[in-house]
């Protein structure tokens, strides 16, 4: 049983989480750093902590924090101000006279001021480990502890990565405001691929790792679904929520009882989540609507995977044709592969040989056993046996996962 | 983790289930919050028993239907709302900031559902 002061304590903090975001986005607009942002915010926190289990929670306790969070915040400006009254005003410098800064409590919190936060934390000057970092800290009000856990390094050293995060942020003069123009499409680009890797680094969560690691997952989708909202118009957005939503439908399939990989056409599809899959299919119609993208033809593929009841039933022609408008959006060795192996499944492996043909030359694919593998298949279809053993075992050679490569050598010998 | 929000209405009271306009407001507002905090994941309203409802039931392997169950000052469940949050305490703010937008005495039940664990 837990104690009254800890269910306290954790009412708070759930109020923190929902609230987390919104306060530092508000703050952010006050003081223009997120960084410094986020510490006025924490001390709200610990003041709720302080003050709420006597007092109670408040009736609107989202406006208390970001209330307490930018009185703080109009104190650290006042005092700066303060200090360097002395000096000669800087060109473009602000100052904030009393009543501007009171103004500022009133104001309502807008939701530009999230997308802001959204967009900061996203800066294409962090790197892509610094940028989830800072999305999980500032957009999902996880603890540094908390991230560590799900990105299996030590405290200290995501608690650097953070700090350093803000610092260079505020280094590089970074503006709280939103991309414009060009500039627009590519930093949208960053704040999606943030959220696919933190879904990725969830998704890839084995069997006895820490609860954070999966929760990722959770945490990704919750943040495609905020930007959904901020954002309805652009196509991407719902359809990377789409693609979420669908390959997190299969969490429940996608692992045996002794935690080994099923393969997508060998899953039970009864356990495939319903509720995820039919708001996929949903976000999916609206990116489509939209004008689509890489992320919705991805979503499209695996949603015909979805739509099928059985692994029979998978509409091969129209995986196909989707990874041939995706090869065409974003030219990869790797979706032509895909795109050979749907060809084989609808037109049979003598069509899929065909597509494989090109990529046999193609340098970025030397060393990837899944090439060999794939092609193997093919032979061993069309009753090439030699020519498929040998691919097998080039395939098996390649490989660096014992599991796989166990597979590939029993494959090898059933070509006799 | 995902839990379900129901909250119980007096299915004898019409009144109760005729929302004000200032509750729709409210309502909607609440909604609002919630799907734009990406939390949201199902909602429906139920209305009261008299417009339409059925009772199965199987007892010593008899199964048997009957209509109903009508107002016998009763509490049914009167909506649900399926989350997906990061623990109960979330769950549980989200329920309460639900229970704040009725005028009259309400009950919600916040219940953990069944899913995977990854």
């Amino acid at each position: 049983m837990s104690t009254p002061g800890t269910d306290a304590k954790s009412a708070i903090e759930a109020v923190w989480r929902i609230e987390a975001a919104r306060v530092i986005a508000g703050v952010a607009r006050l003081v223009g750093d997120v960084g410094l942002a986020e510490e006025l915010a924490q001390d709200a926190l610990v003041a709720a902590l302080e003050q709420w289990p006597a007092e109670g929670v408040p009736r609107n306790p989202g406006a208390w924090l970001m209330t307490t969070a930018k009185r703080r915040g109009i104190d650290t400006i006042r005092r700066q101000q303060v200090l360097h009254k002395h000096l000669p005003a800087l060109a473009g410098e602000e100052r904030l006279d009393d009543p501007a800064l009171e103004a500022v409590l009133e104001q309502e919190p807008i939701e530009d001021d999230l997308l802001r936060l959204i967009f900061t934390a996203c800066h294409p000057v962090l790197k892509p480990e610094a940028r989830t970092a800072l999305t999980l800290r500032l957009l999902g009000g996880l603890s540094t502890d908390e991230i560590a856990r799900a990105f299996l390094v030590p405290d200290a050293t995501m608690g650097q990565r953070i700090s350093r995060a803000k610092k260079a942020l505020t280094d590089a003069k970074v503006p709280f405001e939103l991309p414009t123009g060009a500039a627009r499409s590519e930093r949208l680009a960053s704040v999606l691929e943030v959220i696919y890797l933190i879904f990725n680094e969830g998704y890839s969560a084995t069997a006895g790792d820490d609860w954070m690691r999966p929760a990722l997952c959770g945490e990704a989708m919750r943040l495609g679904r905020v930007l959904a909202g901020l954002m309805p118009a652009e196509a991407e957005v719902h359809g990377l929520v789409a693609l979420l939503e669908i390959q997190a439908s299969r969490a429940a399939a996608r692992t045996g009882p002794g935690g080994e990989p099923i393969m997508l056409l060998d899953q039970d599809r009864r356990r495939w989540d319903r509720l995820l899959v039919t708001r996929g299919l949903k976000a999916l119609e609206r990116a489509e609507e939209l004008g689509g993208g890489t992320y919705t033809l991805q979503a499209a593929i695996a949603a015909c995977h979805a739509r099928a009841r059985t692994a029979e039933e998978t509409d091969w022609s129209e995986i196909a044709r989707r990874y041939a408008q995706l090869s065409a959006l974003a030219p990869s060795p790797i979706v032509e592969l895909n795109r050979a192996v749907a060809v084989s499944m609808a037109d049979g492996p003598a069509a899929g040989l065909t597509v494989l043909e090109p990529l046999l030359r193609d340098k970025a694919l030397r060393g990837y056993h899944l090439l060999p593998s794939v092609r193997a298949d093919f032979l061993f279809r069309l009753g090439r046996l030699p020519e498929a053993r040998a691919e097998f075992e080039r395939a098996a050679s390649m490989t660096r996962n014992e599991r796989e490569r166990t597979l590939l050598r029993a494959r090898a010998e059933a070509c006799g | 983790m995902r839990y379900m929000m129901m909250h119980k209405l007096d299915d004898s009271n019409p009144a109760l289930w005729q929302p004000t306009p200032a509750f729709i407001e409210r309502f909607g507002k609440y909604m609002d919050e919630v799907s734009k905090a990406g939390v949201l994941l199902a909602a429906e309203g139920l209305l009261p028993s008299s417009a339409g409802a059925a009772t199965i039931s199987k007892r010593d392997g008899e199964t048997t239907v009957v209509d109903g169950p009508f107002a016998e000052a009763k509490e049914v469940i009167g909506g649900f709302g399926i989350v997906q949050v990061r623990d109960q305490a979330e769950a549980v703010e989200w329920a309460r900031r639900f229970a704040d937008l009725f005028d009259h005495d309400i009950e919600i039940e916040v219940r953990r559902v069944s899913e995977y664990e990854g």
